[in-house]
């Protein structure tokens, strides 16, 4: 990034999780024009924000899924209290290993 | 493109300085080429401003985009390939001033 040094570039293709199928789906379907609830310029930005620890720790879509969560918030689509208790929720159904 | 566009300022062939600036928020420019100059190569447009888009505003007027042409040997001091080697960017037009 930017020029700076990185480690080894895994150039082959790999199979995508059902999960990140999601965020992606997610993302089209928020910045649809017709809709507009998320703008690719805001999801640069939230991810931008991240800072270079986090930035560097998450994967790709996790980094998506971040910024998806906090322009959602930025613009009013959701509430803290909202998403909070769903991932309570989500978390008690959850045996832990499967997302 | 958008309908409102700022006027462009530059012809192709003309040099431009990159300004040196570093505001907060989502910057396209990249940093290694602020405070240099190039030509430019080619008008591609105007586009709303993704710095405020960014911000889910409108971006508009659409700000001109250019290709900008850099010599690497001008951005890195330590270049040591191809002295002909250049990098071309696309740079709106509020980053560039008359060189």
């Amino acid at each position: 990034m930017g020029g700076l040094p990185a480690g080894h570039c895994e150039r082959d293709e790999h199979d995508y999780e059902l999960w990140e199928k999601r965020v992606d789906a997610l993302m089209m379907l928020l910045s649809a024009k017709d809709r507009d609830l998320l703008k690719v310029d805001e999801l640069r930005r939230n991810i931008e924000d991240l800072g270079a620890r986090a930035y560097d720790a998450m994967g790709y879509y996790e980094r998506w899924m971040h910024a998806i969560t906090q322009t959602l918030i930025q613009r009013g689509v959701l509430t803290i209290d909202e998403i909070g208790r769903k991932l309570a929720e989500i978390e008690a159904k959850s045996d832990g290993g499967d997302r | 493109m958008a309908a409102i566009a700022e006027a462009a300022k530059f012809a192709v062939g003309e040099r431009v300085r990159v300004r040196r600036s570093d505001p907060p928020g989502h910057l396209r420019t990249p940093w290694y080429c602020r405070g240099h100059v190039g030509t430019i190569e080619r008008i591609c447009g105007a586009f709303a401003n993704p710095e405020e888009l960014a911000y889910n505003r409108s971006g508009l007027p659409a700000q001109p985009l250019y290709r900008v042409r850099f010599r690497s040997v001008d951005l890195w001091q330590d270049y040591r390939g191809n002295a002909a080697d250049v990098v071309e960017i696309e740079i709106f037009q509020h980053w560039l001033e008359p060189a």
